[in-house]
């Protein structure tokens, strides 16, 4: 596994390029040395059982793009919510742009991690969040924090609602033939604060990137989050997302996950619910054709007594796409009272899509509500022909049947202007006009 | 209140294994230990024939390369396969001709297990093959068999007398390096049962078998076999018991069901293997390959009630490999004290309009772990497959543990899975109910445990569903959440 050693072999040459703090080195060797024992997963892992990174990690990448680059607003303006007013946290192949980004200080933070990771003000939040949730065990966060180095860094104190929603996005150019990207975030939602934030990874040139990103999120007493991850990248794009989430008392936080496009898009997202009365929401919309493949694996862990968490994934499949959902609720024996539900549909279009789904339960408390749901089916014929025979055509009413199967999803974005947004892709995938916002 | 909740827990924590008795039987045992020498002695001990203990060693080639699987969800010390004797038979001189030649202690043996032969014979019309320490002792009803042409009989009696039907059908449902204790099966298996139903016949008498494990530091383990050819019909049953021990002992059985055109073949099974002792010592290990093969518009239905074993490995599964074919599994499975249970079933949807059905109950009670593991899989070329999932889960008290592990994997677009599960307590609203209508706290649970798993109990047949009932009831007197 030549690109393997690569890494290995590039990281010293990485810290040396950066002066930083002893603690965080020392983080950084110990990743490297468990990324090293572990190596990059395989399908013998049960974890990884359906989604495989052998034709990935066979290639060469680049690490550390050659020249900063700077791309005219115009060419990009569509990614972003450019209708109202955002923060910008964004990214050229990995490193920062100050040009295109809307960064603050002014009562809440949010900047760059290679700051927070370097001044000495922010060296007491770096001890205390930074690398504290993730799985330990897990080589590809591992990896990532080996590289850890650039992302971004949010912080919103007590009591403060964020105005503006966050947007985070990496572009990546097509100068490096193959790119290999480890972005790293860091969200604190101090006791009672709100905030929105929009992530999106998004390439300008059918080339072939890797993104292997770690997000750390820590909501605390009563806080709010919302967060929207959009994944509609070229065909030539791969992601491996590794999202942590801690969550203290009464918090509520929201995770959707729009997967429209990219050639392999796997994500981890993992709840773990430490205080009591916490709210967890995760949803997904997957849309895929082609001979893309998105993996959803999610973990909540109920630690605490009387929480709730809500799981719903709509996915549909046509030509060679394929789709794996791994859910897991972990219920422990103290977490009584536990209300934990999740569904998984799809709807397979295509001799050729594939399904794997595997909704899991580990229940170690008696008094709890558990329940999972999960079908794989079609359209149904009926209600199609209902539709054509009071003149709505094919096209047309298969992707009425879309939008209402995965209406439930869709309803829940809170943010307008983003809920269109999506609607909009949604159409363009589908390829119809429908003359209403839903 | 008189009847507490502490007080109803400890009665079902002090409620001894009925079966935990060891009867002294004159047996004849091989020492501890496994090699290719002892495979050839077993052989040679059943009179087989040359291709037999090819097969055998074939497969005793290939357990040696595995190891031992880790990825269910059950936790325990794994057995030594060198400290255990792999074949103890009762000691016999010939072949039984009728029941009065049958040891009296033996006998004596089965009125204790609650299975009369004589009274069987007579009265419920079952043919009963009984199989203890691995090996047939008593197959009753033959000749009535026989005049329909049905084979039923022990398997190395089948292997001596039927050699090309078994020589055709065996492994081939379960190829012997199909995982590791199929294997280690095949190489040693001492008995087991053999049923052949001819074409056409509808089998007029349920069939069952008995196992049972009485030697001390013995394994058991049993191959089944059981081709239903065209049109035919059978109902089959299983039973099974062992002594109380502190050692763990372990039992790895292997069934193999062929259901050809149009056929029509019903497994049931009531495991009630020792689970151990309250503090969790002792107990069989019960590490089961059951799969069974369906040919065109045929039909196999799975239903068990496992209560038994201290650690429970089990997936019945049906490939469903003609057109038209169905596949059902229904099963109750009841953990207690520290018993592990990770079962569940396959679901191998290959041939068109194919349908199969999972009801699949779980109760977890004390300090145990129940976890349900299914697959259900859809091949490109499966169209209008369907299939209906569903799995609940019981729990009680706060120390157990429930689990779900479900695989779906679907490569066809008229696919039609639908999986759902719940896992809950029992509602103190409906033992209060109970309650008010002067039914105890004891007879409620009972009640609504039954009620819980009664899609599957009504699933079986009339002899066993009363048992099965009976044994449920045990396991669960008072167990309030």
């Amino acid at each position: 596994m030549e690109f393997k050693e690569k890494l290995l072999d590039s990281h010293l040459a990485f810290e040396e390029r950066i002066d930083l703090s002893d603690a965080i080195h020392q983080t950084r060797l110990e990743s490297l040395k468990t990324f090293e024992q572990k190596g990059f997963p395989s399908r013998k892992d049960e974890a990884w059982k359906y989604t495989s990174l052998n034709a990935m990690v066979l290639k060469d990448y680049a690490l550390f793009p050659q020249t900063e680059t700077t791309i005219q607003l115009k060419k990009v303006k569509k990614y972003f919510l450019y209708e109202i007013d955002t923060y910008k946290v964004v990214f050229i192949d990995g490193v920062y742009s100050p040009f295109l980004s809307d960064t603050t200080h002014d009562g809440l933070d949010v900047c760059l991690m290679s700051a927070a990771l370097s001044k000495a003000k922010y060296r007491s939040l770096i001890d205390t969040y930074f690398n504290k949730i993730i799985n330990k065990e897990d080589s590809l966060t591992a990896l990532n924090t080996a590289y850890a180095q650039e992302g971004a860094y949010v912080y919103i104190p007590k009591s403060v609602v964020a105005e503006k929603p966050i947007e985070i996005i990496h572009f990546s150019t097509g100068k490096e033939k193959a790119l290999w990207l480890q972005p790293r975030n860091l969200i604190v939602v101090d006791q009672n604060a709100q905030v929105q934030i929009l992530e999106r990874h998004q390439s300008l040139k059918e080339h072939v990137v890797v993104t292997n990103s770690v997000t750390e999120i820590y909501a605390h007493q009563d806080a709010f989050v919302d967060y929207y991850k959009i994944q509609n990248d070229l065909s030539t794009a791969s992601l491996i997302d590794n999202t942590y989430i801690s969550q203290e008392k009464k918090s509520n936080v929201r995770v959707h996950t729009f997967s429209l496009g990219g050639k392999l898009t796997r994500n981890n997202l993992n709840f773990c619910l430490n205080g009591q009365h916490c709210h967890s929401t995760l949803k997904g919309v997957t849309l895929l054709e082609d001979q893309q493949h998105v993996d959803h694996y999610t973990l909540v862990d109920h630690a605490s007594p009387k929480c709730e968490s809500h799981q719903d994934y709509k996915g549909v499949f046509s030509e060679g796409s394929k789709g794996v959902f791994n859910g897991k609720i972990h219920v422990d024996q103290l977490a009584q009272k536990t209300n934990a539900f999740q569904q998984n549909n799809n709807i397979l279009l295509d001799d050729k899509a594939t399904v794997n789904t595997k909704p899991q339960l580990e229940i170690f408390a008696d008094d709890v509500k558990c329940s999972h749901g999960c079908t794989v089916g079609q359209m149904d014929e009926d209600a199609l022909f209902y539709m054509r025979s009071r003149g709505i055509p094919k096209k047309e009413a298969k992707a009425l049947m879309t939008y209402a199967f995965a209406n439930n999803v869709l309803e829940s974005v809170e943010l307008p202007i983003l809920k269109k947004r999506i609607n909009k892709l949604i159409a363009k995938k589908l390829g119809v006009n429908l003359g209403f916002d839903l | 209140m008189g009847y507490t909740e502490e007080e109803l827990k400890k009665e079902l924590e002090t409620k001894e294994y009925e079966y935990g008795f060891y009867t002294e039987i004159d047996s004849e045992t091989f020492p501890v230990g496994l090699n290719e020498e002892v495979v050839r002695r077993i052989s040679k001990k059943k009179k087989e024939p040359e291709w037999m203990i090819q097969w055998r060693l074939k497969a005793y080639e290939a357990w040696k390369k595995m190891e031992e699987p880790e990825w269910a969800n059950v936790q325990y010390s794994k057995p030594d396969y060198q400290a255990i004797s792999y074949y103890s038979a009762p000691k016999k001189k010939d072949q039984y001709k009728s029941l009065d030649e049958v040891d009296p202690e033996l006998l004596k043996t089965f009125d204790k297990l609650g299975i009369s032969i004589d009274e069987q014979k007579k009265l419920a019309g079952v043919a009963l093959d009984i199989v203890m320490d691995s090996v047939s002792v008593a197959t009753t009803f033959k000749e009535t068999l026989a005049e329909k042409g049905i084979i039923f009989c022990s398997i190395s009696e089948a292997i001596q007398k039927h050699p090309d039907l078994v020589k055709k059908y065996i492994g081939t449902v379960i190829p012997i390096q199909d995982n590791y204790f199929a294997a280690l099966n095949a190489a040693v298996f001492s008995d087991g049962s053999f049923c052949y139903i001819p074409k056409g016949v509808r089998c007029p008498m349920e069939l069952s078998t008995y196992f049972r494990i009485n030697q001390a530091g013995t394994g058991q383990f049993e191959r089944t076999l059981v081709i239903a050819d065209k049109s035919s019909y059978v109902s089959y049953l299983e039973g099974c018991t062992a002594p109380s021990r502190d050692e763990n002992q372990l039992h790895a059985a292997v069934v193999e069901l062929v259901a050809l055109d149009d056929a029509e073949i019903k497994y049931s099974t009531v495991q009630n293997w020792f689970p151990g002792d309250k503090n969790g010592k002792g107990g069989v290990y019960n590490f089961v390959t059951k799969r069974g093969i369906c040919h065109k518009n045929s039909k196999i239905s799975w239903t068990q009630v496992e209560t038994g074993s201290a650690v429970t490995w089990k997936y019945p599964s049906c490939i469903l490999k003609g057109d038209n074919s169905i596949g059902e599994f229904y099963s109750i499975a009841l953990t207690n004290n520290y018993q592990q249970a990770d079962t569940g079933t396959k679901m191998v949807h290959l041939g068109k309009n194919t349908k199969s059905t999972i009801i699949s109950k779980g109760i977890s009670a004390g300090k145990s772990q129940n976890s349900y593991r299914g697959l259900v899989q859809v091949h490109p070329r499966a169209i209008n497959a369907r299939n209906f999932s569903q799995c609940d889960s019981l729990l009680m008290g706060n120390q157990c543990g429930a689990h779900t592990f479900p695989y779906i994997e679907a490569k066809n677009k008229t696919a039609q899975i639908e999986h759902e599960a719940t896992t809950s307590k029992i509602g103190e609203d409906q033992i209060f109910y109970c309650n008010q209508r002067g039914i105890d706290p004891e007879k409620a649970i009972a009640l609504v445990v039954n009620g819980f798993s009664k899609e599957v109990l009504n699933k079986l047949p009339m002899e066993f569903a009363v048992e099965a009932q009976k044994l449920l009831e045990i396991s669960l007197e008072g167990s309030v959440g």
